[in-house]
């Protein structure tokens, strides 16, 4: 009985992990196929020759590790700029009794909803008018207009479930409200804060429409357009080099949700348990 | 140590009036409770004391400074939550220590503080804990103990004893009103316990709908109430309430199955009630039940018995008189049965009378003439 309990977990588990795992072993085995391998094999599913060759070649004769950079300095940059903004517009939609916060918060959510591809032509309008376009940086606060409402409709959810009397009692007992925001409420909503984090950098990361449209030159541009726009020449896929690609682009991050996962679950289960 | 003075306090919140013209001159440590059942402004008459809440009308002084325009750390005052709102991240010491902090205490000076506190509230072993690994009597110590150690002239307890259990509450009473005799701190408790508030109270407010209907001792309290809601709050089990005729000539009320012979006492409060219905209260212990043979009493109530309930002391039970359930607390050994016919004598001395209409005690009404 035990065992049948068992299988009925284990095996759709297993299901679906193969279904979501297949891609990422196939851009693995890709990314270290011999070319003469790629599309000529007994076996799509093995590597008889493995090699590091399209690493290599990606590292040394493409922009890959400036692109890597950019997207890195984009990433953390919008990152940081919109979980620290979300979080005080979070905070002061939660607990600042003022006109209108309802409708506020509501305005934010529904401006998460407007999808990119109607956003990005008015954006470049304000862009070219601010000397902005083709400019890396400028990336950050672009970022940061879908970022922001998504960081602070998940913060406003985190900090509604702080306890209004912790504040109050931080008042009597003499904070203001930044002493409030950065002694009190900041230590608590750090698990709120890691997964707002932990979305910011994916989005961030993967973003590629903003980045194709607003940049041009090849210095300039992010991992996941610089991939697609350099290594494919016409109808010629460098199928080892954009696996290899993809590999590395996706370790930075995996990192993050390695480290910061069991953080997060052990935070959320542990933080408001009086 | 300081006189709190609240002049005509309302608060609204929209149209709703939660706190209606609330007045109070406290003596200086005095402890007052504010007494009422759930919604009835208590806790918000309290918020505004701490300057969590804007008073929307009036004026509030502690010891002669204009305050209800401070914000609560320039209030003098500290404040114990009904759920402790320890900061969960921090262990006691922290807690503790965290209102000295603010106000830049040295740190040996605040480990002098903290360390004293905790003695008097007998934590030290706890200090280096946090609020999760503590229990519910434990916590509460510490909320106390971030309260004492601020030495503020005014202490403010939201229902602390609530989350409780029964046994631990008799015994956090007792310690606080022991805290309270040793420090001497004025102080205001909000509570919906009226037993807590008997227990503890100087002087008790008791409130309803935002408005306050009686403010006296305990035992002023429980002999003097104002009006009927008073009557049937204070004091458990609560007083029993009936309806009866007052019949002047023979100078008796009666009503259904009962008829009260009426005391000098009362006969000039009911003057203006002549063959008019009144309302009678009479306490569960001021009823007794007529022993087989006795004489027969001038005040007596005849009836079936519902339940018997026996305390070990004393043994309740309740009577349906006409239609009414009347409690009364008999002698143990009177030992009655359900279903048995009973006749109970009332003490005509501790009978309060009460208008149908207003619900004003008719006995205050004669007093405040």
């Amino acid at each position: 009985m035990r065992g049948w309990r068992q299988w009925k977990i284990y095996v759709p588990l297993g299901l679906v992990m193969i279904f979501l795992m297949l891609p990422f072993y196939w851009m693995v085995t890709t990314a270290i196929k011999a070319r003469h391998e790629l599309l000529n094999t007994t076996n799509p599913f093995w590597v008889f020759a493995p090699t590091l060759h399209h690493i290599t070649t990606l590292l040394t004769q493409t922009d890959y590790g400036r692109w890597f950079l950019n997207t890195l300095f984009v990433s953390l940059g919008a990152t940081i700029l919109s979980v620290s903004v979300s979080y005080m517009a979070a905070y002061a939609i939660v607990r600042l009794r003022f006109r209108g916060s309802r409708v506020l918060s509501t305005a934010i959510f529904l401006s998460y909803i407007v999808p990119p591809a109607i956003l990005f032509i008015p954006l470049a309008t304000v862009l070219i008018q601010l000397h902005w376009f083709n400019h890396l940086w400028a990336l950050i606060p672009i970022y940061a207009t879908f970022l922001i409402p998504f960081c602070t409709w998940l913060l406003i959810g985190f900090l509604r479930n702080i306890p209004r009397e912790l504040e109050e009692a931080a008042r009597v007992d003499g904070a203001s409200y930044l002493k409030i925001m950065r002694r009190i409420i900041l230590p608590l909503s750090i698990p709120g804060l890691i997964s707002a984090t932990i979305f910011s950098f994916t989005l961030s990361w993967n973003e590629y429409l903003y980045a194709l449209v607003y940049m041009f030159s090849s210095a300039n541009k992010t991992v996941s357009v610089g991939l697609t726009t350099e290594l494919i020449h016409g109808d010629v896929f460098q199928w080892g080099q954009l696996m290899s690609g993809a590999l590395l682009g996706t370790l930075p991050v995996v990192i993050v949700y390695f480290f910061f996962v069991e953080y997060y679950v052990a935070g959320m289960s542990g933080a408001l348990k009086e | 140590m300081a006189v709190v003075n609240l002049e005509h306090i309302w608060k609204r919140f929209g149209e709703t009036v939660a706190v209606q013209d609330f007045n109070l001159e406290t003596n200086d440590g005095e402890f007052v409770v504010l007494v009422g059942p759930s919604g009835c402004g208590k806790s918000t008459m309290l918020r505004m004391i701490a300057g969590l809440e804007e008073i929307s009308e009036g004026r509030m002084t502690i010891e002669g400074r204009e305050v209800q325009h401070m914000p609560p750390k320039d209030r003098d005052i500290a404040m114990v939550f009904q759920n402790y709102a320890l900061y969960p991240h921090m262990n006691v010491f922290q807690n503790i220590a965290f209102t000295l902090e603010l106000r830049g205490v040295r740190k040996a000076e605040i480990k002098t503080q903290v360390e004293e506190a905790a003695r008097i509230l007998g934590i030290e072993h706890l200090l280096q804990r946090k609020p999760r690994e503590l229990s519910g009597g434990q916590r509460q110590r510490v909320a106390l103990g971030r309260a004492i150690v601020r030495h503020p002239q005014v202490f403010l307890l939201d229902e602390p004893l609530s989350n409780l259990d029964a046994k631990l509450r008799v015994g956090m009473r007792a310690e606080i009103a022991k805290l309270h005799r040793r420090l001497g701190v004025t102080s205001f408790y909000v509570t919906h316990d009226q037993v807590e508030a008997l227990t503890m109270g100087q002087r008790i407010v008791v409130m309803r709908d935002g408005q306050v209907q009686q403010t006296s001792t305990p035992l002023d309290l429980y002999d003097n109430p104002v009006n009927k809601f008073v009557a049937g709050f204070i004091g458990n089990p609560a007083m029993n309430f009936l309806t009866a005729h007052f019949e002047a000539e023979a100078r008796r009320l009666s009503g259904e199955s009962f008829s009260f012979e009426v005391a000098p006492r009362l006969s000039e409060a009911l003057s203006p009630y002549t063959d008019q219905q009144v309302c009678v209260g009479v306490r569960p212990e001021h009823i007794q039940a007529v022993r087989d043979g006795s004489e027969t009493r001038a005040s007596t109530l005849k009836g079936t018995v519902e339940l018997v309930e026996p305390l070990g002391s004393v043994t309740e039970i309740q009577v349906n008189v006409g239609g009414t359930l009347i409690t009364a607390q008999v002698d143990r050994n009177i030992n009655p049965r359900t279903d048995d016919s009973i006749e109970l004598s009332v003490d005509p001395a501790h009978v309060h009378l009460f208008d149908m209409s207003s619900e004003e005690s008719l006995l205050a009404q004669q007093a405040a003439a």
